[in-house]
Protein backbone atom coordinates (compact mmCIF):
# COMPACT_ATOMS: atom_id res chain seq x y z
CA UNK A 1 0.00 0.00 0.00
CA UNK A 2 1.76 3.10 -1.25
CA UNK A 3 -0.88 5.43 0.11
CA UNK A 4 0.02 4.64 3.71
CA UNK A 5 3.35 6.45 3.34
CA UNK A 6 1.84 9.75 2.34
CA UNK A 7 -1.50 9.51 4.19
CA UNK A 8 -2.03 8.97 7.93
CA UNK A 9 -3.25 5.52 8.97
CA UNK A 10 -6.91 4.56 8.54
CA UNK A 11 -7.69 4.86 12.25
CA UNK A 12 -6.49 8.46 12.41
CA UNK A 13 -8.37 9.37 9.24
CA UNK A 14 -11.54 7.96 10.77
CA UNK A 15 -11.25 9.69 14.13
CA UNK A 16 -9.85 13.12 13.30
CA UNK A 17 -12.65 14.57 11.08
CA UNK A 18 -15.52 14.08 13.61
CA UNK A 19 -13.30 15.54 16.36
CA UNK A 20 -12.62 18.59 14.21
CA UNK A 21 -16.37 19.00 13.62
CA UNK A 22 -17.02 18.74 17.37
CA UNK A 23 -14.30 21.27 18.17
CA UNK A 24 -15.70 23.76 15.64
CA UNK A 25 -19.29 23.37 16.88
CA UNK A 26 -18.36 23.61 20.57
CA UNK A 27 -16.11 26.61 19.85
CA UNK A 28 -18.92 28.39 17.97
CA UNK A 29 -21.37 27.59 20.79
CA UNK A 30 -19.01 29.00 23.42
CA UNK A 31 -18.39 32.07 21.28
CA UNK A 32 -22.08 32.81 20.70
CA UNK A 33 -22.98 32.34 24.40
CA UNK A 34 -20.10 34.62 25.46
CA UNK A 35 -20.60 37.25 22.76
CA UNK A 36 -24.34 37.66 23.28
CA UNK A 37 -24.21 36.97 27.02
CA UNK A 38 -26.90 34.31 26.79
CA UNK A 39 -28.04 33.50 30.34
CA UNK A 40 -27.16 30.01 31.60
CA UNK A 41 -30.86 29.20 32.29
CA UNK A 42 -31.53 29.53 28.53
CA UNK A 43 -28.37 28.03 27.02
CA UNK A 44 -25.37 27.30 29.22
CA UNK A 45 -21.93 27.59 27.62
CA UNK A 46 -19.92 24.41 27.02
CA UNK A 47 -17.42 25.42 29.71
CA UNK A 48 -20.31 25.88 32.16
CA UNK A 49 -21.65 22.42 31.26
CA UNK A 50 -18.16 20.95 31.76
CA UNK A 51 -17.81 22.65 35.15
CA UNK A 52 -21.21 21.32 36.20
CA UNK A 53 -20.28 17.85 35.04
CA UNK A 54 -17.23 17.90 37.30
CA UNK A 55 -18.99 19.56 40.24
CA UNK A 56 -22.03 17.23 40.12
CA UNK A 57 -20.04 14.14 39.14
CA UNK A 58 -21.04 12.21 42.28
CA UNK A 59 -24.73 12.68 41.55
CA UNK A 60 -24.51 12.28 37.79
CA UNK A 61 -22.21 9.25 37.75
CA UNK A 62 -24.60 7.45 40.08
CA UNK A 63 -27.49 8.34 37.77
CA UNK A 64 -25.47 7.20 34.76
CA UNK A 65 -24.77 3.82 36.35
CA UNK A 66 -28.47 3.39 37.18
CA UNK A 67 -29.50 4.15 33.61
CA UNK A 68 -26.76 1.95 32.19
CA UNK A 69 -27.80 -0.93 34.44
CA UNK A 70 -31.37 -0.74 33.13
CA UNK A 71 -30.11 -0.37 29.56
CA UNK A 72 -27.77 -3.36 29.73
CA UNK A 73 -30.33 -5.60 31.45
CA UNK A 74 -32.98 -4.61 28.89
CA UNK A 75 -30.58 -5.13 26.01
CA UNK A 76 -29.59 -8.60 27.25
CA UNK A 77 -33.24 -9.53 27.79
CA UNK A 78 -34.17 -8.28 24.30
CA UNK A 79 -31.26 -10.20 22.76
CA UNK A 80 -32.18 -13.48 24.43
CA UNK A 81 -35.94 -13.19 23.90
CA UNK A 82 -35.57 -11.78 20.37
CA UNK A 83 -33.21 -14.55 19.27
CA UNK A 84 -35.40 -17.26 20.74
CA UNK A 85 -38.46 -15.83 18.99
CA UNK A 86 -36.51 -15.68 15.72
CA UNK A 87 -35.56 -19.35 16.08
CA UNK A 88 -39.20 -20.15 16.76
CA UNK A 89 -40.30 -18.18 13.67
CA UNK A 90 -38.00 -20.04 11.28
CA UNK A 91 -39.17 -23.43 12.53
CA UNK A 92 -42.46 -22.98 10.75
CA UNK A 93 -44.19 -20.45 8.57
CA UNK A 94 -47.38 -21.03 10.55
CA UNK A 95 -45.79 -19.90 13.79
CA UNK A 96 -44.29 -16.88 12.09
CA UNK A 97 -47.57 -15.89 10.41
CA UNK A 98 -49.40 -16.30 13.71
CA UNK A 99 -46.97 -14.34 15.88
CA UNK A 100 -45.20 -11.82 13.65
CA UNK A 101 -48.08 -9.28 13.62
CA UNK A 102 -47.80 -9.07 17.41
CA UNK A 103 -44.09 -8.39 17.20
CA UNK A 104 -44.94 -5.54 14.83
CA UNK A 105 -47.67 -4.39 17.23
CA UNK A 106 -45.10 -4.15 20.04
CA UNK A 107 -42.82 -2.21 17.72
CA UNK A 108 -45.38 0.38 16.60
CA UNK A 109 -47.00 0.98 20.00
CA UNK A 110 -45.30 4.03 21.55
CA UNK A 111 -43.53 2.97 24.72
CA UNK A 112 -44.63 6.24 26.37
CA UNK A 113 -48.21 5.01 26.04
CA UNK A 114 -47.73 1.61 27.65
CA UNK A 115 -44.98 2.42 30.15
CA UNK A 116 -47.44 3.71 32.82
CA UNK A 117 -49.35 0.41 32.66
CA UNK A 118 -46.21 -1.65 32.99
CA UNK A 119 -45.00 0.49 35.88
CA UNK A 120 -48.35 -0.08 37.62
CA UNK A 121 -48.41 -3.81 36.91
CA UNK A 122 -44.82 -4.62 37.79
CA UNK A 123 -44.11 -3.91 41.45
CA UNK A 124 -40.30 -3.87 41.27
CA UNK A 125 -39.28 -0.46 39.84
CA UNK A 126 -36.08 -1.67 38.19
CA UNK A 127 -37.88 -4.62 36.60
CA UNK A 128 -40.63 -2.41 35.21
CA UNK A 129 -38.10 -0.05 33.60
CA UNK A 130 -36.13 -3.00 32.19
CA UNK A 131 -39.30 -4.43 30.65
CA UNK A 132 -40.17 -1.11 28.99
CA UNK A 133 -36.68 -0.70 27.54
CA UNK A 134 -36.56 -4.33 26.41
CA UNK A 135 -39.83 -3.91 24.49
CA UNK A 136 -38.30 -1.00 22.58
CA UNK A 137 -35.12 -2.95 21.82
CA UNK A 138 -36.78 -6.24 20.90
CA UNK A 139 -38.00 -5.79 17.34
CA UNK A 140 -34.73 -5.22 15.42
CA UNK A 141 -33.33 -8.40 16.98
CA UNK A 142 -36.38 -10.46 16.03
CA UNK A 143 -36.62 -9.17 12.49
CA UNK A 144 -32.88 -9.18 11.72
CA UNK A 145 -32.25 -12.61 13.20
CA UNK A 146 -35.28 -14.09 11.44
CA UNK A 147 -34.10 -12.64 8.14
CA UNK A 148 -30.59 -13.94 8.80
CA UNK A 149 -31.72 -17.44 9.67
CA UNK A 150 -33.60 -17.54 6.37
CA UNK A 151 -30.75 -16.04 4.33
CA UNK A 152 -28.89 -19.25 3.77
CA UNK A 153 -27.09 -20.06 0.51
CA UNK A 154 -29.52 -22.47 -1.24
CA UNK A 155 -26.54 -24.42 -2.59
CA UNK A 156 -25.33 -25.07 0.94
CA UNK A 157 -28.86 -26.13 1.94
CA UNK A 158 -28.72 -28.70 -0.88
CA UNK A 159 -25.26 -29.78 0.21
CA UNK A 160 -26.43 -30.36 3.79
CA UNK A 161 -29.45 -32.27 2.47
CA UNK A 162 -27.23 -34.42 0.26
CA UNK A 163 -25.10 -35.35 3.24
CA UNK A 164 -28.15 -36.15 5.36
CA UNK A 165 -27.54 -33.43 7.92
CA UNK A 166 -29.87 -33.50 10.91
CA UNK A 167 -32.03 -30.49 11.73
CA UNK A 168 -29.69 -29.62 14.58
CA UNK A 169 -26.59 -29.86 12.37
CA UNK A 170 -28.23 -27.59 9.82
CA UNK A 171 -29.17 -25.07 12.49
CA UNK A 172 -25.80 -25.08 14.22
CA UNK A 173 -23.43 -25.34 11.26
CA UNK A 174 -25.39 -23.47 8.62
CA UNK A 175 -28.23 -21.26 9.79
CA UNK A 176 -26.60 -19.69 12.84
CA UNK A 177 -23.35 -18.71 11.06
CA UNK A 178 -25.37 -17.42 8.07
CA UNK A 179 -27.50 -15.32 10.43
CA UNK A 180 -24.56 -13.86 12.34
CA UNK A 181 -24.02 -10.70 10.22
CA UNK A 182 -27.74 -9.88 10.39
CA UNK A 183 -27.87 -10.63 14.11
CA UNK A 184 -24.98 -8.28 14.85
CA UNK A 185 -26.62 -5.59 12.72
CA UNK A 186 -29.70 -6.02 14.92
CA UNK A 187 -27.58 -5.74 18.06
CA UNK A 188 -26.15 -2.41 16.94
CA UNK A 189 -29.60 -0.93 16.39
CA UNK A 190 -31.04 -2.45 19.56
CA UNK A 191 -28.26 -1.27 21.87
CA UNK A 192 -29.18 2.34 21.10
CA UNK A 193 -32.90 1.61 21.34
CA UNK A 194 -32.43 -0.02 24.76
CA UNK A 195 -30.87 3.21 26.02
CA UNK A 196 -33.67 5.32 24.53
CA UNK A 197 -36.22 2.93 26.03
CA UNK A 198 -34.58 3.15 29.44
CA UNK A 199 -34.57 6.96 29.37
CA UNK A 200 -38.16 7.19 28.16
CA UNK A 201 -39.32 4.74 30.83
CA UNK A 202 -37.49 6.73 33.50
CA UNK A 203 -39.21 9.87 32.31
CA UNK A 204 -42.60 8.19 32.58
CA UNK A 205 -41.78 6.75 36.00
CA UNK A 206 -40.71 10.29 36.77
CA UNK A 207 -40.43 11.44 40.35
CA UNK A 208 -42.47 8.52 41.60
CA UNK A 209 -39.53 7.71 43.81
CA UNK A 210 -38.39 4.81 41.68
CA UNK A 211 -35.78 6.37 39.47
CA UNK A 212 -32.49 7.97 40.16
CA UNK A 213 -31.34 7.56 36.58
CA UNK A 214 -30.26 10.27 34.18
CA UNK A 215 -33.80 11.00 33.02
CA UNK A 216 -34.79 11.60 36.63
CA UNK A 217 -31.89 14.03 37.01
CA UNK A 218 -32.96 15.83 33.84
CA UNK A 219 -36.51 16.17 35.19
CA UNK A 220 -35.28 17.37 38.57
CA UNK A 221 -32.84 19.81 37.01
CA UNK A 222 -35.67 21.10 34.83
CA UNK A 223 -37.91 21.78 37.84
CA UNK A 224 -35.02 23.63 39.50
CA UNK A 225 -34.11 25.50 36.29
CA UNK A 226 -30.63 24.00 36.67
CA UNK A 227 -30.10 23.99 32.92
CA UNK A 228 -26.34 23.31 32.98
CA UNK A 229 -27.01 20.07 34.86
CA UNK A 230 -29.68 19.14 32.28
CA UNK A 231 -27.10 19.58 29.56
CA UNK A 232 -24.51 17.60 31.51
CA UNK A 233 -26.97 14.70 31.96
CA UNK A 234 -27.90 14.89 28.28
CA UNK A 235 -24.23 14.75 27.36
CA UNK A 236 -23.78 11.61 29.47
CA UNK A 237 -26.76 9.94 27.74
CA UNK A 238 -25.26 10.71 24.32
CA UNK A 239 -21.84 9.46 25.34
CA UNK A 240 -23.37 6.27 26.76
CA UNK A 241 -25.21 5.71 23.47
CA UNK A 242 -22.05 6.23 21.44
CA UNK A 243 -20.11 3.88 23.73
CA UNK A 244 -22.78 1.17 23.38
CA UNK A 245 -22.80 1.49 19.60
CA UNK A 246 -18.99 1.37 19.47
CA UNK A 247 -18.93 -1.69 21.72
CA UNK A 248 -21.43 -3.49 19.48
CA UNK A 249 -19.45 -2.54 16.37
CA UNK A 250 -16.28 -3.94 17.92
CA UNK A 251 -18.08 -7.13 18.94
CA UNK A 252 -19.46 -7.48 15.42
CA UNK A 253 -16.05 -6.99 13.85
CA UNK A 254 -14.45 -9.47 16.20
CA UNK A 255 -17.11 -12.09 15.54
CA UNK A 256 -17.19 -11.66 11.76
CA UNK A 257 -13.46 -11.19 11.28
CA UNK A 258 -11.97 -13.20 8.40
CA UNK A 259 -15.08 -13.62 6.40
CA UNK A 260 -17.80 -11.03 6.27
CA UNK A 261 -17.43 -7.95 4.07
CA UNK A 262 -18.62 -5.68 6.90
CA UNK A 263 -15.70 -6.75 9.11
CA UNK A 264 -12.96 -6.60 6.50
CA UNK A 265 -10.52 -3.74 6.41
CA UNK A 266 -10.64 -1.47 3.42
CA UNK A 267 -7.69 -2.21 1.22
CA UNK B 1 -22.09 -55.58 -19.70
CA UNK B 2 -20.86 -53.25 -16.94
CA UNK B 3 -23.09 -52.93 -13.88
CA UNK B 4 -25.29 -49.84 -13.95
CA UNK B 5 -24.46 -47.13 -11.45
CA UNK B 6 -27.41 -44.99 -12.46
CA UNK B 7 -30.65 -46.04 -14.12
CA UNK B 8 -33.14 -43.33 -14.98
CA UNK B 9 -36.49 -44.78 -15.99
CA UNK B 10 -39.01 -42.45 -17.56
CA UNK B 11 -38.17 -39.81 -15.00
CA UNK B 12 -39.75 -36.44 -15.71
CA UNK B 13 -40.21 -33.14 -13.98
CA UNK B 14 -43.18 -30.82 -14.18
CA UNK B 15 -43.31 -28.00 -11.65
CA UNK B 16 -46.57 -27.24 -9.80
CA UNK B 17 -47.05 -24.11 -11.93
CA UNK B 18 -47.15 -26.31 -15.03
CA UNK B 19 -43.63 -25.62 -16.32
CA UNK B 20 -42.31 -28.74 -17.96
CA UNK B 21 -38.63 -28.83 -17.03
CA UNK B 22 -37.96 -32.29 -18.34
CA UNK B 23 -39.85 -34.76 -20.54
CA UNK B 24 -39.56 -38.44 -19.58
CA UNK B 25 -35.91 -39.51 -19.75
CA UNK B 26 -34.40 -42.98 -19.91
CA UNK B 27 -30.72 -43.13 -19.17
CA UNK B 28 -28.27 -45.73 -18.03
CA UNK B 29 -24.81 -44.88 -16.77
CA UNK B 30 -22.45 -47.81 -16.18
CA UNK B 31 -20.02 -48.09 -13.31
CA UNK B 32 -16.79 -46.22 -14.07
CA UNK B 33 -18.24 -44.25 -16.99
CA UNK B 34 -17.68 -40.53 -17.50
CA UNK B 35 -20.96 -39.32 -18.93
CA UNK B 36 -21.67 -35.71 -19.83
CA UNK B 37 -25.10 -34.14 -20.12
CA UNK B 38 -24.73 -31.49 -22.81
CA UNK B 39 -27.31 -28.92 -23.83
CA UNK B 40 -28.34 -25.27 -23.86
CA UNK B 41 -29.76 -23.46 -20.82
CA UNK B 42 -33.24 -24.66 -19.97
CA UNK B 43 -32.80 -28.19 -21.30
CA UNK B 44 -33.21 -29.70 -17.85
CA UNK B 45 -29.68 -31.07 -17.55
CA UNK B 46 -29.19 -29.62 -14.08
CA UNK B 47 -32.64 -30.81 -13.07
CA UNK B 48 -31.79 -34.32 -14.23
CA UNK B 49 -28.54 -34.28 -12.26
CA UNK B 50 -30.30 -33.02 -9.14
CA UNK B 51 -32.92 -35.74 -9.52
CA UNK B 52 -30.11 -38.32 -9.57
CA UNK B 53 -28.71 -36.77 -6.39
CA UNK B 54 -32.13 -36.87 -4.73
CA UNK B 55 -32.23 -33.07 -4.41
CA UNK B 56 -35.21 -32.78 -6.78
CA UNK B 57 -38.00 -35.36 -6.72
CA UNK B 58 -39.17 -36.56 -10.15
CA UNK B 59 -42.87 -35.91 -10.89
CA UNK B 60 -43.08 -39.37 -12.45
CA UNK B 61 -40.77 -42.26 -13.23
CA UNK B 62 -37.95 -43.50 -11.06
CA UNK B 63 -34.22 -43.29 -10.54
CA UNK B 64 -32.20 -46.22 -9.28
CA UNK B 65 -28.63 -46.15 -8.05
CA UNK B 66 -26.89 -49.52 -8.19
CA UNK B 67 -30.27 -51.12 -8.68
CA UNK B 68 -31.91 -49.59 -5.62
CA UNK B 69 -32.95 -46.40 -3.95
CA UNK B 70 -30.56 -43.65 -2.89
CA UNK B 71 -30.89 -44.82 0.72
CA UNK B 72 -30.22 -48.43 -0.23
CA UNK B 73 -27.13 -47.36 -2.17
CA UNK B 74 -25.90 -45.41 0.86
CA UNK B 75 -26.40 -48.47 3.04
CA UNK B 76 -24.55 -50.57 0.48
CA UNK B 77 -21.44 -48.42 0.98
CA UNK B 78 -21.95 -46.21 -2.06
CA UNK B 79 -21.33 -42.53 -1.61
CA UNK B 80 -22.68 -39.81 -3.83
CA UNK B 81 -20.93 -36.45 -4.02
CA UNK B 82 -22.14 -33.32 -5.76
CA UNK B 83 -20.19 -30.34 -7.08
CA UNK B 84 -22.29 -27.25 -7.73
CA UNK B 85 -21.98 -24.51 -10.34
CA UNK B 86 -20.69 -22.18 -7.64
CA UNK B 87 -18.02 -23.24 -5.14
CA UNK B 88 -20.79 -23.09 -2.48
CA UNK B 89 -18.31 -22.87 0.39
CA UNK B 90 -19.07 -21.65 3.88
CA UNK B 91 -17.50 -18.16 3.96
CA UNK B 92 -17.16 -18.24 7.75
CA UNK B 93 -15.06 -21.41 7.77
CA UNK B 94 -11.51 -21.87 6.55
CA UNK B 95 -10.63 -24.22 3.72
CA UNK B 96 -9.89 -27.16 6.04
CA UNK B 97 -13.22 -26.84 7.84
CA UNK B 98 -15.04 -26.56 4.52
CA UNK B 99 -13.44 -29.72 3.19
CA UNK B 100 -14.12 -31.58 6.45
CA UNK B 101 -17.81 -30.70 6.42
CA UNK B 102 -19.17 -33.94 4.87
CA UNK B 103 -17.09 -36.00 7.31
CA UNK B 104 -18.18 -33.88 10.27
CA UNK B 105 -21.81 -34.24 9.22
CA UNK B 106 -21.31 -37.99 8.93
CA UNK B 107 -19.83 -38.24 12.42
CA UNK B 108 -16.30 -39.23 11.37
CA UNK B 109 -13.90 -38.81 14.36
CA UNK B 110 -12.12 -35.47 14.29
CA UNK B 111 -8.60 -36.85 13.87
CA UNK B 112 -9.51 -39.08 10.94
CA UNK B 113 -11.52 -36.27 9.35
CA UNK B 114 -8.52 -33.96 9.57
CA UNK B 115 -6.19 -36.52 7.98
CA UNK B 116 -8.58 -37.37 5.16
CA UNK B 117 -9.28 -33.70 4.46
CA UNK B 118 -5.56 -33.01 4.21
CA UNK B 119 -5.24 -35.84 1.68
CA UNK B 120 -8.15 -34.45 -0.34
CA UNK B 121 -6.56 -31.01 -0.34
CA UNK B 122 -3.27 -32.51 -1.51
CA UNK B 123 -5.16 -34.23 -4.31
CA UNK B 124 -6.36 -30.87 -5.65
CA UNK B 125 -3.00 -29.18 -5.01
CA UNK B 126 -4.13 -26.96 -2.15
CA UNK B 127 -2.32 -28.63 0.76
CA UNK B 128 -0.84 -25.30 1.89
CA UNK B 129 -4.15 -23.45 1.98
CA UNK B 130 -6.04 -25.27 4.73
CA UNK B 131 -5.97 -22.26 7.07
CA UNK B 132 -7.06 -19.74 4.42
CA UNK B 133 -10.58 -18.43 4.09
CA UNK B 134 -12.51 -18.88 0.82
CA UNK B 135 -12.49 -15.16 0.03
CA UNK B 136 -8.70 -15.20 0.03
CA UNK B 137 -8.66 -17.68 -2.87
CA UNK B 138 -9.21 -17.19 -6.60
CA UNK B 139 -12.32 -18.58 -8.29
CA UNK B 140 -10.37 -21.55 -9.63
CA UNK B 141 -8.92 -22.34 -6.22
CA UNK B 142 -12.34 -22.09 -4.59
CA UNK B 143 -13.63 -24.59 -7.13
CA UNK B 144 -10.74 -26.92 -6.23
CA UNK B 145 -11.75 -26.66 -2.59
CA UNK B 146 -15.28 -27.55 -3.62
CA UNK B 147 -13.94 -30.60 -5.46
CA UNK B 148 -11.77 -31.60 -2.50
CA UNK B 149 -14.88 -31.40 -0.32
CA UNK B 150 -16.66 -33.73 -2.75
CA UNK B 151 -13.74 -36.18 -2.89
CA UNK B 152 -13.13 -36.32 0.86
CA UNK B 153 -15.89 -38.91 1.34
CA UNK B 154 -14.24 -41.07 -1.37
CA UNK B 155 -17.43 -41.08 -3.44
CA UNK B 156 -18.29 -43.86 -5.83
CA UNK B 157 -20.47 -41.49 -7.83
CA UNK B 158 -19.50 -37.90 -8.52
CA UNK B 159 -22.16 -35.57 -9.89
CA UNK B 160 -20.89 -32.25 -11.27
CA UNK B 161 -23.18 -29.42 -12.32
CA UNK B 162 -21.24 -27.10 -14.68
CA UNK B 163 -18.49 -26.94 -12.09
CA UNK B 164 -16.10 -24.89 -14.20
CA UNK B 165 -18.66 -22.77 -16.04
CA UNK B 166 -17.75 -19.57 -14.21
CA UNK B 167 -14.00 -19.90 -14.77
CA UNK B 168 -11.81 -18.56 -17.54
CA UNK B 169 -10.95 -20.98 -20.34
CA UNK B 170 -7.33 -21.50 -19.31
CA UNK B 171 -8.24 -22.42 -15.74
CA UNK B 172 -11.13 -24.52 -16.96
CA UNK B 173 -8.90 -26.55 -19.30
CA UNK B 174 -6.42 -27.18 -16.53
CA UNK B 175 -9.12 -28.30 -14.09
CA UNK B 176 -10.65 -30.52 -16.79
CA UNK B 177 -7.24 -32.20 -17.20
CA UNK B 178 -6.88 -32.64 -13.44
CA UNK B 179 -10.37 -34.11 -13.23
CA UNK B 180 -9.60 -36.70 -15.91
CA UNK B 181 -6.38 -37.69 -14.15
CA UNK B 182 -8.33 -38.10 -10.93
CA UNK B 183 -11.03 -40.15 -12.59
CA UNK B 184 -8.37 -42.38 -14.14
CA UNK B 185 -6.82 -43.07 -10.75
CA UNK B 186 -10.00 -43.56 -8.73
CA UNK B 187 -12.20 -45.30 -11.30
CA UNK B 188 -15.27 -43.59 -9.99
CA UNK B 189 -18.42 -42.89 -11.95
CA UNK B 190 -18.89 -39.30 -13.04
CA UNK B 191 -21.98 -37.57 -14.41
CA UNK B 192 -21.01 -34.11 -15.61
CA UNK B 193 -23.24 -31.28 -16.79
CA UNK B 194 -21.92 -28.67 -19.22
CA UNK B 195 -22.99 -26.44 -22.07
CA UNK B 196 -19.54 -26.52 -23.62
CA UNK B 197 -19.15 -28.87 -26.58
CA UNK B 198 -15.36 -28.86 -26.25
CA UNK B 199 -15.45 -29.70 -22.57
CA UNK B 200 -17.88 -32.54 -23.29
CA UNK B 201 -15.65 -34.03 -25.98
CA UNK B 202 -12.48 -33.73 -23.96
CA UNK B 203 -13.87 -35.32 -20.80
CA UNK B 204 -16.53 -37.86 -21.65
CA UNK B 205 -16.69 -41.46 -22.63
CA UNK B 206 -20.30 -40.74 -23.62
CA UNK B 207 -22.29 -37.55 -24.20
CA UNK B 208 -26.03 -37.28 -23.63
CA UNK B 209 -27.27 -34.48 -25.90
CA UNK B 210 -30.26 -32.56 -24.58
CA UNK B 211 -32.55 -29.87 -25.99
CA UNK B 212 -34.66 -27.15 -24.41
CA UNK B 213 -38.33 -26.16 -24.39
CA UNK B 214 -39.34 -28.69 -23.31
CA UNK B 215 -36.22 -30.23 -21.77
CA UNK B 216 -35.53 -33.63 -23.29
CA UNK B 217 -32.78 -36.06 -24.31
CA UNK B 218 -32.27 -36.09 -28.08
CA UNK B 219 -29.16 -38.16 -28.68
CA UNK B 220 -26.37 -40.14 -27.11
CA UNK B 221 -22.92 -40.02 -28.66
CA UNK B 222 -19.94 -42.15 -27.66
CA UNK B 223 -16.55 -40.46 -27.64
CA UNK B 224 -14.32 -43.45 -28.37
CA UNK B 225 -10.96 -41.66 -28.05
CA UNK B 226 -8.71 -43.60 -25.66
CA UNK B 227 -7.79 -42.36 -22.20
CA UNK B 228 -5.58 -40.88 -20.89
CA UNK B 229 -6.31 -37.85 -23.00
CA UNK B 230 -3.55 -35.27 -22.95
CA UNK B 231 -3.55 -31.68 -24.13
CA UNK B 232 -2.71 -32.95 -27.65
CA UNK B 233 -6.16 -34.49 -27.88
CA UNK B 234 -7.71 -31.01 -27.83
CA UNK B 235 -6.05 -30.13 -31.14
CA UNK B 236 -6.33 -33.53 -32.84
CA UNK B 237 -8.50 -34.17 -35.93
CA UNK B 238 -10.44 -36.77 -33.92
CA UNK B 239 -11.37 -34.07 -31.39
CA UNK B 240 -12.73 -31.82 -34.15
CA UNK B 241 -14.68 -34.69 -35.60
CA UNK B 242 -16.35 -35.47 -32.28
CA UNK B 243 -17.03 -31.77 -31.70
CA UNK B 244 -18.67 -31.60 -35.13
CA UNK B 245 -20.92 -34.57 -34.33
CA UNK B 246 -22.04 -32.94 -31.09
CA UNK B 247 -22.55 -29.61 -32.84
CA UNK B 248 -24.71 -31.31 -35.50
CA UNK B 249 -26.72 -33.17 -32.87
CA UNK B 250 -27.40 -29.94 -30.99
CA UNK B 251 -28.43 -28.17 -34.19
CA UNK B 252 -30.74 -31.00 -35.25
CA UNK B 253 -32.34 -30.80 -31.81
CA UNK B 254 -33.04 -27.09 -31.74
CA UNK B 255 -36.08 -25.85 -33.58
CA UNK B 256 -35.39 -23.69 -36.68
CA UNK B 257 -36.72 -20.63 -34.88
CA UNK B 258 -34.47 -21.25 -31.93
CA UNK B 259 -30.75 -21.13 -32.58
CA UNK B 260 -29.93 -22.29 -29.05
CA UNK B 261 -26.94 -20.98 -27.21
CA UNK B 262 -24.28 -23.68 -27.39
CA UNK B 263 -21.39 -21.38 -26.75
CA UNK B 264 -17.89 -22.21 -27.98
CA UNK B 265 -15.76 -22.81 -24.90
Amino acid sequence: MIASRIQPPMRVRRIVPPIVVAAVLVGAWQFVVDAYQVPAYIVPSPSNVARTLVADWGLLSHALLTTLEITVLAFLAATVVGSLLAFLFVQSRTIETALFPYAVLLQVTPIVAIAPLIIIWVKDPTASLVICAAIVALFPIISNTTLGLRSVDPGLVDFFKLHRATRLQRLWRLQIPSAAPYFFGGLRISSGLALIGAVVAEFVAGTGGSGTGLAYEILQAGYQLNIPRMFAALLLISLAGIALFAAMSLLSRAALAHWHASALKEE
Amino acid sequence: MIAAAIEVRAAEKTYPNGTRALRPVDLRIGEGEFVTLLGPSGCGKSTLLKMIAGLVAPSAGEIRLWGGSLDAAAHGGHRVAFVFQEPTLMPWANVMRNVRLPLDLGGVPSRAAEDRSREALELVGLARFGANYPRELSGGMQMRVSIARALVTEPTLLLMDEPFGALDEITRNRLDGDLLALWGRKRLTIAFVTHSIFEAVYLSSRVVVMAARPGRVVDEITIDAPYPRGADFRVSPAFSLHAKRLQDALERASAPADAGDGEPA
